[in-house]
């Protein structure tokens, strides 16, 4: 890609042979191959992740960290290496920074929950934006309600970018937290969360970056950005569901009180005081998913073999085919028209109802995702029902791109 | 003509049709011909919020039959809508609260009914059992 460049150590991927990794990608639907570009809802998992897991079961199955047999430290080893692992990959300064969760709806409600009882009193606000996914709006209503606090919103323009103008005229003594997606799930927005965090840190107010749709995209240093918190899932960068993770800055995560009671999490109990455990176990209450949890190192793994800088650029190449193949269709719109934009293409064609486009995409086997994509007050700003949604994966190619084209052209024809 | 052989008549004129998208485009017509509802009746109070896609549904008991109007903001819902209504729209409320509504599911839509997908049709019928239920009850007093 960037072959002439001296520090760049980017290679193109080689799609057709990737593709050969991930089984489902193989199948037909309706008696068509199937095109997945429903990326940004779940990724496709390699034959890797699924024989790791199905490896776990097979051979390794026991309950963890606290077996005095042979299995469970087995599989207790096996787990905790995926910590290191995941330490390493977003570059985390200590090892029990990384809490295991189930996704990044529980990362969120985590940091919601027992961040702001610890810190949010009446008359405090946070601040999220007006591109916001539900689960990084609702659990902040439910944390301000119970402690009197605002909710406050940045606001975006109509290409559907954060307005930095307004940010910093929002940063007040009342801000107790900021919490910010890095990617918007509707609009493909990649937000300038380095500067958010910079502006923030200048008057020493933490930053959650809800990074469910970057992680799998863009190269991610939580030390480098200096985010407080990162939540993401494990199923959104090529890895099972029910498993996903909270990376807290050791010093906020200390203060914090535990989240929810139960095995693992205690050090002593007794019916008059339970002393809590050391982090990170003082989050993890239960049997942890840990066949999930093996399965997400080894996505780990696959994308960091592939390289995640590659997976960017590759991916970059494919949304710029993509638009521009898209913007032949007659009558369509864009909805999300930021400068930087990740690989996720919201539009509409002329006022017809996205379902109904849906609809007939998925019938010539192109799965996109249609509807508010869990975001209404997106919806609500631009006055639209919903949108057709294309997210895409590194493993997408031209060609499908050529065939989302060609069947919306044909949903257009049919429902025009 | 019974709430079954009306849903029998559908089910043959689907027969006809040899690939999915003859079947489409017949629906879709069905959606774009049809002025369902009239407009006064288009407001809130009968609104019925899917996730994806919205009805419009208003009901009126004339002569001892229930009779229907709706709309759809969505062409493909809307034609259903539109079939919904010529089958169960003029019949008697008893028999529209014991319809077994299974054309759908025989012209091959049956996604459309999915709870896990939860749009307007699914809630429109089970608000056209309410009102079946409501209207028969009123009859019994």
């Amino acid at each position: 890609m960037s072959g002439n460049s001296t520090i760049s150590t980017t290679r193109k991927l080689d799609v057709q042979q990737l593709r050969q990794d991930f089984p489902i990608l193989q199948t037909e639907v309706y008696g068509k191959p199937l095109v997945y570009l429903d990326n940004a809802a779940t990724t496709q998992k390699p034959l890797a992740v699924i024989e790791a897991m199905n490896d776990y079961y097979t051979s390794s199955n026991s309950n963890i960290h606290r077996g005095v047999h042979y299995l469970s430290q087995k599989a207790t080893s096996e787990y905790e290496i995926v910590r290191q692992k995941v330490q390493r990959f977003i570059n985390a300064e200590h090892l029990h920074e990384v809490i295991f969760t189930k996704g990044t709806t529980e990362s969120i409600n985590l940091v919601a929950n027992c961040f702001n009882r610890k810190f949010l009193k009446p008359g405090d606000s946070i601040l999220i934006s007006a591109m916001e996914h539900h689960s990084n709006i609702v659990p902040w209503q439910m944390a301000c309600e119970a402690h009197g606090a605002t909710l406050r919103v940045i606001p975006m323009n109509e290409k559907g970018e954060l307005q930095m103008d307004a940010f910093t005229d929002m940063l007040d003594e009342t801000v107790k937290l900021i919490s910010l997606t890095y990617v918007s799930n509707t609009l493909g927005t990649i937000n300038p969360v380095r500067e958010v965090i910079e502006q923030a840190h200048a008057q020493d107010i933490p930053v959650l970056i809800d990074a469910a749709q970057a992680v799998q995209h863009i190269p991610l240093d939580v030390q480098d950005l200096d985010a407080d918190f990162v939540a993401f899932s494990g199923h959104k960068m090529c890895g099972p569901t029910g498993i996903g993770v909270l990376y807290g800055k050791e010093k906020w995560l200390d203060q914090m009180p535990p989240y929810q009671g139960g095995g693992d999490m205690i050090k002593t109990v007794s019916f008059e005081k339970t002393t809590y455990n050391e982090l990170p176990l003082k989050f993890e209450a239960g049997t942890p998913a840990i066949a999930e949890g093996i399965g997400l190192g080894v996505a780990i793994d696959y994308l960091e073999q592939l390289g995640l800088q590659n997976i960017y650029d590759t991916e970059h190449a494919l949304l710029t085919y993509a638009t521009n193949a898209l913007r032949q269709i007659d009558g369509i719109r864009f909805i999300g028209q930021a400068a930087q934009k990740s690989a996720s293409i919201s539009f509409l064609i002329n006022d017809i109802h996205p379902f109904d486009i849906g609809e007939i995409l998925d019938k010539q086997g192109v799965a996109v995702r249609t509807g508010h994509h869990c975001t209404e007050p997106i919806m609500n700003f631009f006055g639209i029902p919903g949108t057709v949604r294309a997210s895409l994966a590194f493993y997408n190619t031209t060609e499908e791109i050529d065939k989302l084209v060609a069947a919306t052209k044909k949903a257009a024809m049919m429902l025009g | 003509m019974t709430i079954n052989e009306q849903q029998d008549l559908i089910i043959e004129d689907f027969e006809l049709f040899d690939d999915w998208m003859d079947k489409y485009e017949y629906i879709i017509q069905l959606g774009k011909e049809l002025p369902l509802i009239d407009d006064k009746y288009k407001i809130d109070d009968n609104l019925i919020k899917g996730c994806q896609s919205k009805v419009w549904l208003h009901a009126e008991l004339k002569d001892g039959l229930l009779h229907f109007t709706a709309d759809s903001d969505a062409l493909i819902t809307k034609g259903l809508v539109s079939m919904v209504i010529q089958v169960l729209s003029g019949q008697q409320p008893k028999d529209i609260a014991d319809a077994e509504i299974y054309f759908i599911d025989k012209i091959g839509l049956q996604s459309h009914l999915s709870p896990t997908r939860s749009n307007g049709l699914l809630s429109m019928l089970k608000q056209i059992k309410l009102y079946a239920v409501a209207y028969q009850a009123k009859s019994l007093q």
